[in-house]
């Protein structure tokens, strides 16, 4: 493993029961570096953070994450890694029974035992990073939708992780709350020297920010590149997906048989 | 061609669906035994930290005791009033408290408490959990190296546990004061035979205790169902409201299954 | 909610069930009576017990002083071994007389101690021999009516 990787996937295989989610995904994520993960909804984005993170195991193949292999990692190694990682889920999963100061603070006060002022003053400056030192003592459910997302963007980045993945972060956000994410999210990572690793279907707003871009589709890595040469890519698969197009490598129709076939046939057996 | 007839297609489907449930079914409670063990190995992590028990007590134990108590209350009045109706036929009215005590201490109080506790608190820890699981919470919390097992399941499973036995007792002693109140107060049987016949049949290691037993064990099966349907949910709407709906009626199955298995192993000898 | 008020009203909800527990135990059922008082066991061979149970009581001149505590049926002799434990507090002499009883006509039956005049006392674990067995109804009127017929 090339020690400018953080993280390392090699020839990956998952699958859930019997149907194939993944399939012989490589990867390289280097130190320091903003990477999206792209693709359409169902496409195993989510699975593989979940991947990284080693909440499920790969049926084949390889995840390093500082030079360790997540999925051999015992549960005491794994929690140890962990404490290294933050991640921000799709509709941020604040604990709803307690406020922001606390659960930006959780982390401090499950793996720490600093001083209570010590914390206080570490989570303020956390929330002063996303611009919400001052809701500190309202409840998540106080809270809208971008803000929320904010608070648990703070929260990820509470113990300063060397690795921050990011489930999702604009999905269901107004334009303005939109783009208030995407800055923190390249700010915060050049602030803490982190690496970020970030699942989306939002292209716009991803070229802007990140580094690096891989595309996925059906459990396969498709096409990736910088944001400039994605701009300018031919690639079929990738010009649809940044214009948008409905109809291209990704078809539009759930497959079937052909519309004259299915209507006249039925309407053949009706008349028999 | 030798199609199969479509009564055969019924038959077999219905047996094709009743293998699948068969199969699902051993599977969970596989999945439960296997969630119990884990809960069981976490608990120690969680004891260390106890404040988390004690606040999960107060939300199971202390928020049940008004319903609890009037609960118990009525139920031990309506036995004073139908217990007095068929002793005093026979003039055995004096034997009235013997019968409130005994109904209570060794059945109505851990089955009906119980019952209850499984609606109030079980139901609110399935709801609880099941909600964490849906918004994602409890994958955040393991993912911020943080048990859920240990952190959240594992206080709430024995703050039932505490509350239950406690309840219970609660339940029967504000029971017995009903009994006494319509009974003595009301109808004016002896108060000193009321207490005296009572305190003589009322045995304290064969009765008493055996009701704290019983209760104890349905602390036990109610919290286990109850955070074992919240942490199994189905993550959307819908699977967290089924949920709810099983520990209730699992529940209610498992304390009635239960304390006829309980009262036949120790109220053998008579 | 704080700390402490938490820890209050978890405290108040524990005292409470404990107090429960407490008076069940000591209103309710008979724990302040005896129990607590240490006890000794003694047997006693019946030709036929009826329908006493355990943990029936056993009286003596009308008092409870114990209880039955275990009842099974001797295979050799034919007889029914009868174990009650009796306050600690209370001797009864060597010839003491154990009688199974009833109370009233249809009650419950419990075992009553005659005593005796003997200097010695019965110590933990020994037999009383003297007994008398249990009034069993169907013989009584059987009997009655054998006596009515050879009149």
């Amino acid at each position: 493993m090339s020690a400018d990787n953080l993280v390392e996937i090699k020839d990956l295989d998952f699958a859930y029961d019997d149907r194939p989610i993944l399939k012989g995904i490589s990867m390289e994520i280097p130190r320091g570096k903003v990477v999206a993960i792209m693709g359409g909804s169902g496409c195993g984005k989510t699975t593989l953070l979940r991947l990284i993170g080693g909440q499920l195991k790969p049926s084949r193949g390889e995840v390093l994450v500082d030079g360790l292999s997540v999925p051999h990692l015992g549960n005491d190694e794994l929690y140890a890694l962990r404490r290294r990682m933050g991640m921000l889920f799709q509709f941020g999963a604040l604990f709803t029974d307690i406020s922001v100061f606390d659960n930006v603070a959780y982390q401090m006060r499950e793996h720490t035992d600093l001083p209570e002022e010590l914390i206080r003053d570490m989570v303020l400056l956390k929330l002063n990073a996303v611009g919400l030192r001052g809701a500190h003592q309202l409840m998540p459910a106080e809270l809208s939708g971008g803000m929320a997302r904010r608070v648990a963007l703070a929260r990820a980045i509470a113990l300063d992780p060397m690795l921050i993945m990011y489930d999702e972060p604009f999905a269901g956000l107004d334009p303005i709350s939109l783009g208030v994410i995407g800055q923190l999210i390249r700010k915060l990572n050049d602030a803490l020297g982190a690496t970020t690793i970030m699942v989306t279907h939002d292209i716009q707003e991803s070229l802007l920010i990140v580094d690096f871009i891989y595309f996925m589709s059906d459990g396969k890595i498709v096409a990736l590149g910088t944001p400039d040469q994605i701009r300018a890519s031919k690639d079929p698969f990738v010009h649809q997906f940044v214009f948008a197009e409905a109809d291209g490598p990704v078809p539009f129709h759930y497959p079937a048989v052909p519309i004259a076939e299915e209507l006249l046939g039925r309407g053949a057996d009706e008349q028999a | 061609m030798s199609k199969p007839s479509s009564g055969q297609h019924v038959l077999l489907s219905i047996v094709a669906r009743l293998g699948h449930q068969v199969n699902d079914a051993l599977q969970r409670l596989g999945f439960a035994t296997r969630f119990f063990i884990m809960l069981l190995a976490c608990s120690g992590q969680s004891f260390r930290r106890l404040n988390l028990t004690i606040r999960e007590i107060y939300f199971s134990g202390f928020q049940s005791l008004l319903i609890i108590m009037v609960s118990g209350l009525f139920i031990g009045m309506v036995l004073g009033m139908q217990g007095y109706e068929t002793l005093q036929r026979y003039g055995s009215a004096d034997a009235l408290g013997v019968l409130v005590a005994l109904s209570l201490v060794r059945e109505l109080g851990p089955v009906v408490a119980a019952l209850l506790f499984a609606s109030r608190a079980g139901s609110s820890i399935t709801a609880e959990i099941g909600l964490m699981k849906a918004t994602e919470q409890l994958t955040a919390m393991d993912m911020m190296a943080v048990n859920p097992i240990a952190r959240v399941v594992a206080p709430r499973f024995w703050g039932g546990v505490i509350s239950m036995p406690l309840l219970a007792a609660l339940f029967s002693a504000t029971g017995v004061f009903g009994g006494y109140l319509i009974g003595v107060v009301f109808i004016g049987v002896d108060e000193g035979a009321f207490w005296s016949q009572m305190q003589a049949s009322v045995d304290f290691r064969y009765d008493v205790w055996s009701g704290i037993v019983k209760s104890f064990v349905f602390g036990v099966a109610v919290s286990l169902i109850a955070v074992f349907e919240g942490y199994d949910a189905v993550p959307t709407a819908e699977g967290v409201s089924s949920s709810i709906k099983g520990t209730v009626v699992k529940s209610a199955l498992a304390i009635l299954a239960l304390d006829f298995v309980l009262t036949s192993f120790m109220f053998r000898e008579t | 909610m704080s700390r402490k008020l938490l820890d209050l009203w978890v405290g108040f909800f524990v005292a409470l069930g404990l107090a429960s527990v407490l008076f069940l135990a000591l209103k309710v059922g008979n724990l302040s009576s005896a129990n607590f008082a240490e006890s000794y066991l003694l047997t006693a061979k019946f030709v036929n017990i009826g329908g006493l149970k355990v943990r029936a009581p056993v009286k003596s001149a009308g008092v409870v002083v114990g209880r039955v505590a275990e009842v099974h049926f001797d295979p050799e002799t034919y007889e029914a071994v009868v174990t009650f434990s009796i306050d600690g507090r209370y001797r009864f002499p060597k010839d003491t007389f154990a009688l199974i009883l009833t109370a009233g006509l249809l009650g419950e039956q419990y075992i009553g101690l005659d005593p005796g005049g003997d200097e010695k006392m019965l110590k933990a674990g020994d037999v009383i021999a003297k007994t008398q067995s249990a009034v069993v109804l169907e013989k009584l009127i059987s009997q009655f009516m054998f006596n009515k017929a050879s009149e």
